[in-house]
């Protein structure tokens, strides 16, 4: 027999998520891949939040996930419009390419 | 009627603005006459408002007319509001009238000059600000007059700016008034910090209620003493109106004898009851003032061989006369005076400017004399003029300059035998102006031969200009300009009767009658004299005073006409006591060095902690810039480890969890 899952697994799920996502938007330049890296933490933070909502009995988590997803696919309007405008006119461009306005 | 006051402004400034627009298609002459027409239709106005109050009783004589509010500022609410009252009316009457008179005569002086719709334009613009000046209702629209009539006056003593004495002599009377300026602004602060306002009416009531400090009521009046020095062109600040002479004569006739000068003397009345509340020491400062300033620029004047420069310190020193009055307490002889020299002083200078146009631009008056064959009218004229001006009875400075002797000698004996000395002189210099212009020999034939024949004999064409050139022959000016010149003439012969004095059995309602007219506003300063024993000895008096004119005259017709004595002009007075170039001096060498380091100390010290404030930031941010490589993945770290110690924070030494 399988072992129940415990809720912990869920968090520590998360926690590898949100570090690979951090870690990724740290040593990635492609900005396509440092926004998928965002999204990975972002979801890591929906995971917890899913979680905690079902561990605690409290339906606020799960309604705070849906304004997380909503604000995610704004920003992904957004952020995909700009990476891709970006791309058009400079081909190939990593993040670290993009520093005109450094000091 | 009264309401209708803010007519009189208003004509000159459409006058101004129809020419600004149009002058240059109205052009020679046209724009001349539109600028006449707009002056003596604000007369008109003014006549028929100074007829309604005529008919109204005494107390009731006073209209504020308010037209919009100005300045409302808390505390400080300043109406754009005239004041139709018998002061600000009477001046009205002579500035337009006399005005009109110049601006007719200038019509035909200024014939033929390239920017002649221009001078109308300022001419224009000098008369409204100048009825703008006497009707305030407050010292802020009198200060906006104020300024008006200064920066007509730079713009047209410079009018001819192409020659370099003009252009500088525009900027001295530009800064030397700005230092009198400075005086009434802060009158101005005084005012309202004092009683919360600006009004004249409010000023001077809280002055007559008591209400106003002594202190404070000392402090307006000397700010204003300085304010009206620089105007007025007395001693300290008179070393503009000399050199002001540069202007076309019209304009030194308009602005530098006949209105403008006056505008200190006015303002100085208008205040009267602030000057009697004031210490007592004050009155007799301004009356000193006066004094000195009419015997300094009396002695000046001895000394002068350019025509208009005898007359404009003359003018100085009549002026002078004024301001002395107003010390004395004698307001109703100060506005007297001004109003008879206005009269006079417009006339002698128009014809100074029409001996001018008819010696071919000459000045000097050792090239005239025997010009009264050549230039009858103006001769006669200037005789009339002359004539009040020495005090001669029964023109009309005789009857000005008396009433202001006998408060003089009411006050204080010193003040008494100055004023006299002045007169003495007054008909000296006069008369030798007169003799020198008018009889004699005349000297302009041979100068003129001497002077123009080489340019001749070069052989160049002889030209049929309006030059000197050999068939030099003085002629007399077209009746355009004479016109003004015979009806300034009538007034300054019977200009007297407006205020004649209760002697000689003159019928008691024909006596005083200006002292009537402004009794409601001078009634608080005017001083009492009739138990002083000058009051009891009035025949007196005036015997000395037409003794000592006739003297005078007497004195100078030896000297310069008969050459019974040497004339006694020392260089001294010739170059005016060098105060000019006291003044020039101490501005030029210590306080020139005293400016230079303020401009030091700006530069180091001021700028320097400005600027240094500035590097300091800069250099900050510089370095604080290069924190900013543009590397996203940096700041994301950074991010990172400042969520990590904040977490760290939490969980480790606050112990949250």
């Amino acid at each position: 027999m399988i072992a129940a899952i415990e809720p912990s697994w869920y968090l520590l799920l998360a926690a590898l998520l949100f570090g690979i996502g951090a870690f990724g938007l740290l040593v990635r330049r492609n900005p396509l891949v440092m926004f998928m890296c965002i999204e990975l933490m972002l979801n890591a933070a929906n995971l917890t939040f899913v979680a905690l909502a079902t561990q605690l009995g409290d339906i606020n988590g799960q309604t705070a996930v849906f304004f997380v997803m909503v604000v995610a696919a704004a920003e992904v309007v957004v952020g995909l419009g700009i990476i891709v405008s970006i791309l058009r006119r400079r081909p190939g461009a990593t993040a670290d390419d993009l520093a005109e306005l450094k000091g | 009627m009264a309401d209708l006051v803010w007519l009189i402004p208003a004509f000159p400034l459409a006058g101004f603005l129809t020419i600004l627009l149009f002058g240059r298609r109205l052009g020679d002459p046209k724009a001349g006459y539109v600028a006449t027409a707009a002056v003596f239709a604000s007369f008109v106005v003014a006549a028929s408002i100074y007829f309604d109050l005529l008919g109204r009783p005494e107390e009731e004589r006073a209209t504020v007319v308010t037209l919009f509010s100005w300045v409302p500022v808390g505390t400080l609410q300043i109406d754009l509001a005239f004041l139709a009252d018998p002061l600000s009316i009477l001046m009205v009457l002579f500035v337009t009238f006399v005005g009109g008179m110049i601006h007719l005569f200038a019509v035909g002086y200024m014939h033929g000059d390239p920017k002649f719709s221009k001078f109308f334009l300022y001419l224009n613009l000098f008369v409204f600000s100048m009825t703008l000046l006497v009707l305030g209702e407050n010292l802020l629209v009198t200060f906006l007059g104020w300024e008006g009539v200064g920066t007509c006056s730079y713009f047209l003593i410079a009018f001819w700016h192409t020659r370099e004495s003009a252009a500088t002599a525009g900027k001295k009377a530009f800064v030397t008034n700005r230092v009198g300026d400075f005086g009434v602004m802060l009158a101005m602060f005084l005012s309202f910090q004092a009683v919360g306002s600006m009004s004249y009416s409010v000023l001077n009531e809280s002055a007559e209620s008591g209400s106003l400090a002594a202190s404070t009521a000392t402090g307006i009046t000397l700010l204003l003493l300085l304010g009206a020095a620089g105007k007025s062109a007395q001693i300290p600040l008179y070393l503009w109106l000399p050199d002001a002479m540069e202007g076309p004569t019209p304009v030194s006739a308009l602005i530098h004898a006949a209105t403008m000068v006056t505008g200190g003397v006015f303002l100085l009345t208008r205040i009267n009851p602030v000057i009697t509340v004031s210490y007592d020491w004050v009155p007799t400062t301004i009356a000193w003032v006066g004094a000195i300033t009419a015997l300094f620029a009396a002695t000046i004047a001895l000394a002068q061989n350019d025509i208009k420069k005898v007359l404009a310190y003359s003018t100085v020193s009549q002026i002078g006369y004024m301001v002395l009055a107003v010390g004395t307490g004698a307001y109703v002889a100060a506005i007297f005076h001004m109003v008879t020299h206005a009269a006079f002083k417009a006339l002698l200078f128009l014809g100074a400017g029409s001996v001018i146009h008819g010696m071919h631009e000459e000045q000097d008056m050792r090239k005239m004399g025997a010009l009264r064959a050549f230039m009858p009218i103006t001769a006669a004229t200037f005789i009339v003029g002359w004539l009040a001006i020495a005090g001669v009875p029964p023109f009309s400075g005789f009857f000005s300059k008396d009433e202001i002797l006998l408060y003089a000698l009411a006050d204080s004996v010193p003040l008494y035998v100055v004023g006299i000395v002045t007169a003495i002189l007054t008909a000296v210099y006069m008369t030798r102006q007169v003799i020198m212009v008018f009889f004699g020999e005349a000297r302009w034939t041979s100068l003129a031969n001497a002077e123009e024949a080489p340019e001749v004999a070069e052989g160049e064409p002889p030209v049929e200009t309006h030059d000197a050139h050999g068939e030099f022959k003085p002629h007399e000016s077209p009746p355009i300009m004479l016109i003004p010149l015979v009806v300034l003439a009538a007034l300054a012969a019977i200009g007297g009767i407006i205020n004649l004095p209760g002697l000689f059995g003159i019928p008691s309602g024909g006596t005083y009658r200006l002292e009537e007219w402004l009794h409601p506003v001078i009634e608080f300063g005017e001083a009492k004299i009739s138990d002083t024993w000058a009051y009891d000895n009035k025949y007196l008096l005036v015997a000395i005073a037409v003794a000592c004119s006739l003297g005078g005259i007497a004195l100078a017709y030896a000297i310069y006409l008969k050459k019974r004595l040497p004339p006694w002009e020392p260089t001294l007075f010739a170059k005016g006591w060098y105060y000019d170039q006291a003044v020039s001096w101490f501005m030029g060498n210590p306080g020139r060095d005293g400016f230079e380091a303020v401009a030091e100390f700006d530069s180091k010290v001021v700028d320097g902690t400005v600027n240094g404030v500035a590097v300091a930031v800069k250099e900050t941010a510089t370095h604080a810039s290069k924190r900013q490589t543009g590397y996203v993945r940096q700041y994301a770290g950074i991010i990172g480890i400042g969520v990590v110690l904040l977490l760290g924070w939490f969980v480790v030494i606050r112990g949250i969890l």
